[in-house]
């Protein structure tokens, strides 16, 4: 075990070296930020000044080494626009796109495995194939439509729900959340909705199909054999098998989810990390494009890692020695 | 003395798109207390569909579409979910052919055992544990204590067979259905867990239904064997008469291609052809295509003979001559 983590400690460090390579370099192509940040009107001489301050004058290669020298220290470098370190002003909107994402899987998990439950042990029954079809709608139908939808239907024509914007947030054990209160979770219903649809159809296949594939094995005959409850059978012995594949595949998403929710957020006026990635991107914020690139990779990796360990506690046939 | 089991005319087919496919059609046999039975026949003769039938576990498509299933007087065909859940482990227990698949992989044998304990029986779960552990040692797992808690996969193949033996064993059931439970366990091995299975029924007194296309195997077990083909019972009787005067040319053709029966260095004799898709079958005899014997009038259905005072053969020629009506 310790084997293992230092390994994929060491793993995660080269990862991230490589990712910060490439995001560096190809931020650099992309434009010079001088050229946005500055007003049209500013003189040549302010021009150079601002480029020195900024530390653009500098060959790209000592650029790179000052950005990984300094990260290694761990910062991650100054917001061009804002003036304060880029890995603040990310975790300032992190808890915001968590919330956001965490409460997108549950909703996904919650409504997802027990409709796939269903759908894998009543194959081919009308039930089983309006789900199917459903998840297939929720697959194919571009998430920002979905979002819109969303909108219109449960904002607009029903006047139910708000459609913007994060309601007010309260503490609960020490976290600022929307869960705090009603009015919060108001806010949060729809955009989580959005960002869960498309995870809730992964879901909802994904279990349908480990169930069907596990009720066709032998030993939930011999467990039948033996005269066990067809409750117990589907809660212990199906339940735990399946379990193992399902939260892989879940663990892996939730960074996915994260990544998405740049769209949600955007639709959503949501005020999460999306939403500041897209304003430094069209800003050339270099320094804050990088620390949430970084960032993001870093929770990958992470979340790898949690879904490897936790994969062996649900399946004892799985060791971790022996995962390369 | 009053049969144990008594299957008559049954019928289980299997409802496909290409049409019904009649795995078992029109199976009797009975079975008395204590008695072991060779259920005998190729891949798709219908022998595991027949066990799987006695107990109520066979997957759709397959239905059973008639005959009855008297255990101890009761009909199983006719008997509720709850009633044959209860049956199940209880008073009849099933033993499988691959002890790699049948134990759940990711629970605990413990977990497995006492929650079939736990299936029948109002006990507590340190008492079950208790039943659990007798029936590891008296099926020959060394140190139960540390084996318990131990997962499938850390078992050998025939270690795996042994507990799901004892799991089998734990209620005494009065009856076992064993669908080739030596089939995918070394030569060795196979000789172990069915000298253990041997002593264990007669210990107990109860009855098996000894699925298993080896004839060999078979002769060691049983008391009485029953030929099944293309979904039929071709040949039944007390398995040494069958074995050293068979009625049936398939039976004899069986008998034939088993390597030990074969003059050392000869050559093995095989029987023609393949066996027939249950699909579709022509009304008279299934095996007249292979057959050597075969007659103009076997294109009919052929008619059962009785070949001795507990033999009978479903064939209009049978091998060795019939006694008198």
């Amino acid at each position: 075990m310790a084997v293992f983590l230092i390994r994929r400690v060491l793993q995660m460090a080269m990862v991230l070296l490589a990712v910060s390579l490439v995001v560096f370099f190809g931020l650099y192509s992309i434009g010079n930020p001088a050229e946005i940040l500055l007003p049209d009107d500013a003189t040549a001489s302010e021009r150079a000044a601002a480029i020195i301050a900024l530390g653009l004058d500098r060959p790209i290669w000592v650029q790179y080494w000052v950005f990984l020298t300094n990260a290694l220290q761990g910062d991650l470098g100054t917001s061009f626009v804002y003036n304060v370190p880029s890995i603040t002003l990310i975790f300032q909107r992190f808890p915001a796109t968590l919330e956001l994402a965490v409460a997108a899987l549950l909703i996904a998990l919650a409504v997802g495995a027990p409709l796939g439950l269903y759908a894998g042990l009543h194959p081919d029954t009308p039930l089983d194939r309006t789900i199917v079809t459903g998840s297939i709608l929720g697959f194919s139908l571009p998430n920002f439509w979905q979002g819109l939808m969303l909108i219109l239907i449960f904002s607009i024509l029903l006047g139910w729900l708000p459609s913007s914007g994060r309601g007010p947030t309260g503490e609960i054990l020490g976290i600022e959340t929307s869960f705090a209160s009603w009015e919060g979770i108001r806010h949060l219903i729809l955009p989580a909705t959005n960002l869960a649809l498309f995870k809730l159809s992964l879901v909802i296949r994904l279990t349908r199909a480990q169930v069907r594939e596990t009720m066709q094995l032998d030993f939930v005959k011999f467990a039948r054999a033996r005269g066990l409850s067809d409750r117990r059978i589907i809660g212990v012995h199906v339940g735990k098998t399946i379990a193992a594949p399902i939260i892989t595949v879940v663990g892996m998403e939730f960074g996915s989810v994260i990544a998405f929710a740049v769209i949600t957020e955007s639709i959503f006026a949501w005020p999460g990390m999306g939403t500041l990635i897209i304003d430094s991107i069209n800003k050339l914020d270099r320094p804050v494009v990088a620390a949430y690139l970084l960032v993001i990779t870093a929770l990958f990796i992470l979340l790898n890692l949690i879904v490897d360990v936790l994969y062996t506690v649900l399946d004892p046939r799985v060791r971790l020695g022996a995962m390369k | 003395m009053t049969a144990l089991l008594e299957v008559t005319g049954l019928k289980t087919h299997f409802l496909t798109r290409a049409g019904a496919v009649r795995a078992v059609d029109g199976v009797d046999l009975t079975l008395r207390a204590g008695e072991v039975l060779g259920l005998v026949g190729e891949s798709g003769s219908g022998k595991s569909v027949t066990s799987f039938s006695i107990l109520g576990l066979v997957d759709p498509p397959g239905k059973v579409v008639g005959g009855s299933v008297r255990f101890k007087g009761e009909d199983l065909i006719q008997a509720s979910p709850e009633r044959l859940r209860q049956l199940r482990g209880r008073d009849i227990a099933m033993i499988f052919q691959d002890p790699m698949l049948t134990l759940t992989p990711v629970l605990r044998i413990e977990t497995q055992m006492v929650e079939t304990v736990l299936a029948h029986e109002r006990t507590s779960y340190a008492g079950a544990r208790e039943r659990a552990l007798d029936m590891l040692a008296r099926v020959g797992i060394p140190a139960p204590q540390e084996r318990i808690r131990a997962y499938p996969h850390q078992f050998s193949g025939g270690m795996r067979q042994r507990v799901a033996i004892a799991i089998a064993m734990l209620h005494g059931p009065s009856l076992i259905l064993a669908d080739e439970p030596t089939t995918a366990l070394d030569v060795t091995i196979q000789g172990q867990v069915l000298s253990e299975m041997q002593r264990l029924v007669a210990e107990t007194g109860t009855a098996m239904i000894w699925v298993s296309h080896d004839l060999a195997v078979v002769e060691a077990i049983a008391d009485r064997i029953i030929v099944m083909y293309a979904g039929r019972v071709v040949e039944e009787g007390p398995v040494a008469e069958v074995i050293a005067r068979p009625g049936h040319p398939y039976t004899r053709g069986l008998l034939d291609s088993t390597p030990s029966a074969a003059t050392p260095g000869g050559r093995l004799r095989q029987i023609p052809g393949m066996a027939p898709s249950v699909l579709n079958l022509p009304p008279g005899c299934p095996f007249a295509p292979r057959c050597a014997h075969v007659r103009p009038e076997c294109s009919t259905p052929p008619p059962v003979r009785r070949l001795g005072p507990e033999r009978t053969v479903r064939c209009f020629a049978p091998l060795i001559p019939e006694v008198g009506q």
